[in-house]
């Protein structure tokens, strides 16, 4: 007995160019994934890992809801697997797979277990977060631009001008040009050796002409200014870093160019590296005002609120010293005065703001509309108060 | 470009169907398609079907199954075949000429399996291709009509693709209609003939609730729900109805993937020893071949297991050793014979049962584990007293044993049309995670109260899942 024939299909490169056929479920699967993303931003924003990184960085992010539901068994269904000869009852070969360790086979072959993760880009995620803020009034506002004088560019040549432009090609040129026409005037004998010799003219000079070109420009700073007396732990400074971050992202959306400054205080202020920032604790009281001063101070050396959207933001455990607290509301006025967006996180992880004292109450008093203050007990806080911080801004006109 | 050309497999093809024939392998009529890496993903995304319908989770597979090739954690397969007549394999281009011809050899044994196997005998592979074609094309028309769209219809998927496999196992057992179910039920209902109904009284059997839906158990859940719903529109019954057909179609697979990798690659192996290979080409025949049937530790390779298996099987029917005979007699079928047997009339789980040795476990390695708070731990070896229970396990694991049973009890419970489900606990305890977002599903799809009951952590268990959301609570 013979087997048929059989029939061999050759590769053909165009047919394969066109087959795409999974694209359209892949856009599919993608939106899905956004979907998920925004409905978890909270938590996703919460976590450690993605605080900190660079934009174009691929972060996993940890999802629910497109996993692909079936009855399966759960951990007490016992397995088989093949060893290698000297495994006996008892021992330890693995860890349980905690969702996704294992793999989805084909359809209905391995239900249930599903990876979870997905890899995203920090932008994407950022651009998901800002969906997620529905702020549409934001976005309407008008951004304070300043018109810079980036480059300069030629533009024709001038009689006149400074001699540094003197454009020698040319003006050779122009003399030359003068010289024929005047050939049948200067054509008598008695020509002096001073006119033979045919000088340069006032009217031969051509200097280039530049004009300055200006392009719109829009710069912000944030200034972060933080506690980093004794009181502030690990703990809180995690969340500040956190809002701090979200609030560096969303600007850097915004402007073309910004700048981070990082303003440290206890009972006196500095202005520290990032890393400092985040990561040398300090001892000793606080000074609220410190640190406003500090930033008053640097505004006006360096960021000139005509130039400069100013967005600062600060982080305590509000645990001031009381004869500081008229020092720190007024200057916190003054600071709200100059900035697009100031506020003040008051961080309490759950619990202590029954013993601690605050500073929330005293800033109530204070009289802007662009001021802002919340409080942080946890981490899933984060976020709602970014976001209701952001709807306080101001705009100058 | 390709280490060789298409005429040369061709002529490699002749000779492998002539050894193939030879051996006594039976097979549809073959096509190849060759195809490059970006084919092979799309294929494997979608089953292998040339024409698919659209999912979502098709795309996930298909990132999946990108994102791992590129990364290189897995290959892909040397070849993707598909049951149907003629059947139709994908072989990757870029494969060497001996990969390439190992692969064809592979493809004829799974065709042999498809044709003759007794599990396909359900899945009418002459018309495979043209069944998913015109299951695509329905739902994309749904997807198109206005009054749909693609959200309804996803939204369907989503749910009826939670429930596809929940159907019945073992597909050469006719299902009863309504009227056989009344007539057994009927019957058993008879009084028995008893001897002895002079010395005691007679046991009357209750009489059988013929009104109830369904009379018996019915594992079907979308076919149940597709007919017991009288909310469904006509479109949304058809897609219940196309997703139980190829859950249908795709079953004989699940059921049979140790047997079926391990016939494939049990006879690409003696194929191509038959061909007489030149060194080079079988210098890379026995890395390629020992590649695939590789152990890995800490699972079970399903090529390497069927084909240790089969390999086996023509051993001892060929050349037993003296204690297999004193333990299992001398065979009456040579070796040959008891393969192309054993390939017709089993599944995985019979399979095993019956063939999988006490020896063989011990020589693989086989051992139970189980999970012990964070750890996996192993609970027993094939030694003398451990290696029935490893096999049962083994056993219980294989193909659609990986799914839980579920059947619908009562349509109708507490005469609210509440849709009862019952979990056939066998001592596995669904994932409760799952087991909550797979009873909304059956919730969306029967639109009243579902209710599941099961066993969780030995205690029997009622999740309930209605228009308040879910809840559970165990029972007494």
């Amino acid at each position: 007995m013979r087997l048929p024939e059989s029939i061999f299909r050759e590769y053909r490169f165009s047919e394969a160019e066109r087959s795409d056929r999974a694209a359209g479920d892949r856009a599919r699967h993608r939106r899905k994934i956004r979907e998920s993303i925004r409905e978890n931003i909270a938590d996703i924003i919460a976590e450690e890992s993605i605080i900190g990184k660079d934009r174009d960085r691929i972060i996993k992010v940890p999802l629910r809801g497109i996993k692909e539901f079936r009855f399966v068994y759960g951990p007490n269904a016992p397995g088989v697997a093949e060893g290698q000869g000297d495994v006996r009852p008892g021992q330890v070969i693995g860890k349980v797979a905690r969702e996704g360790g294992k793999e989805a086979g084909k359809a209905g072959d391995q239900p249930g277990v599903d990876y979870y993760e997905t890899d995203v880009t920090l932008d994407e995620l950022v651009e998901i977060m800002f969906e997620d803020l529905e702020l549409p009034e934001l976005e309407r506002k008008a951004l304070r631009q300043v018109e810079t004088a980036r480059t300069v560019k030629r533009k024709g040549y001038r009689h006149v001008g400074i001699r540094a432009r003197l454009d020698k090609r040319r003006t050779a040129r122009q003399r030359v040009m003068r010289r024929l026409a005047s050939r049948g005037a200067a054509a008598t004998p008695a020509a002096s050796a001073e006119e033979r010799r045919f000088p340069f003219h006032e009217d031969d000079l051509r200097y280039r002409h530049v004009v300055a070109d200006t392009r719109e420009e829009s710069n912000a700073v944030v200034i972060c200014i933080m506690d980093t007396s004794g009181s502030m732990d690990m703990m809180k400074r995690y969340l500040a870093r956190s809002f701090f971050f979200l609030l560096y992202q969303f600007i850097s959306v915004r402007y073309h160019n910004v700048e981070l400054v990082f303003i440290a205080h206890h009972t006196e202020a500095r202005e520290v590296s990032e890393e400092e920032f985040f990561h040398k604790g300090e001892s000793g009281g606080t000074f609220i005002s410190s640190g406003y001063a500090k930033a008053l101070e640097i505004i006006s050396q360096r960021y000139h609120p005509s130039l400069w959207n100013v967005y600062a933001f600060h982080c305590s455990d509000g645990d001031n010293f009381d004869s500081d607290n008229e020092a720190a509301l007024s200057a916190g006025q003054e600071l709200a005065e100059l900035c697009n967006l100031f506020g003040y996180g008051e961080i309490k992880p759950l619990g202590s703001r029954y013993y601690e004292s605050s500073m929330l109450h005293i800033f109530r008093q204070l009289e802007a509309e662009n001021f802002h203050a919340v409080l942080i007990e946890r981490k899933e806080d984060i976020w709602p108060a970014f976001k209701s911080f952001l709807s306080k801004e101001r705009v100058a006109e | 470009m390709a280490s060789y050309e298409l005429k040369e497999l061709i002529e490699w093809d002749a000779r492998i169907r002539d050894k193939a024939a030879q051996f006594g392998l039976d097979c549809f009529d073959q096509e190849f398609e060759i195809c490059d890496h970006a084919g092979m993903l799309g294929y494997m995304a979608y089953s292998g079907m040339p024409s698919h319908y659209p999912h979502w989770s098709y795309g996930k597979a298909y990132e999946k199954l990108k994102t791992l090739y590129d990364h290189g954690v897995t290959g892909l397969p040397y070849e993707m075949v598909i049951n149907a007549n003629p059947a139709i394999a994908y072989l990757m281009r870029d494969n060497t000429l001996l990969l390439q011809v190992l692969t064809i050899a592979h493809v004829y044994g799974h065709n042999d399996f498809f044709k003759n196997n007794y599990t396909f005998r359900t899945t009418k592979p002459a018309l495979t291709v043209e069944l998913f074609k015109a299951h695509a094309l329905r739902l994309r028309r749904y997807v198109e009509d206005p009054s749909i769209g693609i959200d309804k219809v996803e939204r369907l998927l989503d749910a009826a693709h939670a429930l596809a496999y929940q159907c019945r196992r073992n597909l050469a057992i006719r299902k009863l209609d309504r009227r056989e179910q009344e007539t057994r039920l009927i019957e058993q209902a008879q009084p028995r003939h008893d001897p002895f109904r002079q010395l005691h009284p007679r046991l009357v059997p209750p009489e059988p609730d013929l009104n109830r839906v369904p009379l018996e158990p019915d594992e079907d859940l979308l076919l149940f729900i597709r007919d017991h719903n009288p909310r469904l529109a006509d479109w949304e019954k058809d897609v219940l109805t196309i997703l139980d057909q190829e859950a249908k179609y795709f079953l004989p697979m699940i059921e049979t993937k140790i047997m079926n990798e391990g016939w494939a690659s049990y006879w690409h192996k003696r194929v191509l020893e038959a061909l007489a290979l030149d060194q080079g080409l079988s210098l890379e025949f026995i890395v390629r071949h020992n590649q695939v049937l590789r152990p890995i530790p800490g699972q079970i390779n399903p090529y390497r297991l069927g084909f240790k298996v089969w390999e086996d099987i023509y051993r001892r029917h060929t050349e037993p050793t003296p204690e297999e005979v004193r333990k299992y007699g001398a065979p009456t079928k040579s070796g040959i014979e008891k393969l192309f047997e054993a390939r017709e009339v089993e599944r995985d789980t019979s399979f095993l049962r019956r063939y999988l040795t006490e020896e063989l476990m011990r020589e693989l390695g086989l051992f139970e584990f189980e999970a012990n708070g964070e750890d996996l731990v192993v609970s027993r070896v094939s030694d003398e007293e451990g290696w029935r229970a490893v096999k049962e396990t083994l056993i219980k694991n294989q193909g659609s044993g990986s799914i839980p049973v579920v059947k619908v009890e009562d349509a109708d419970f507490g005469q609210s049309r509440t849709l009862y489900l019952k979990h056939y606990h066998d001592g596995r305890d669904l994932q409760l995670e799952y087991a909550e977002k797979t009873l909304a599903y059956v919730f969306r799809l029967w639109e009243r109260e579902c209710v599941l009951e099961t066993v969780l952590q030995g205690r029997r268990s009622i999740l309930c899942y209605n228009d308040r959301g879910f809840s559970m609570r165990a029972l007494k």
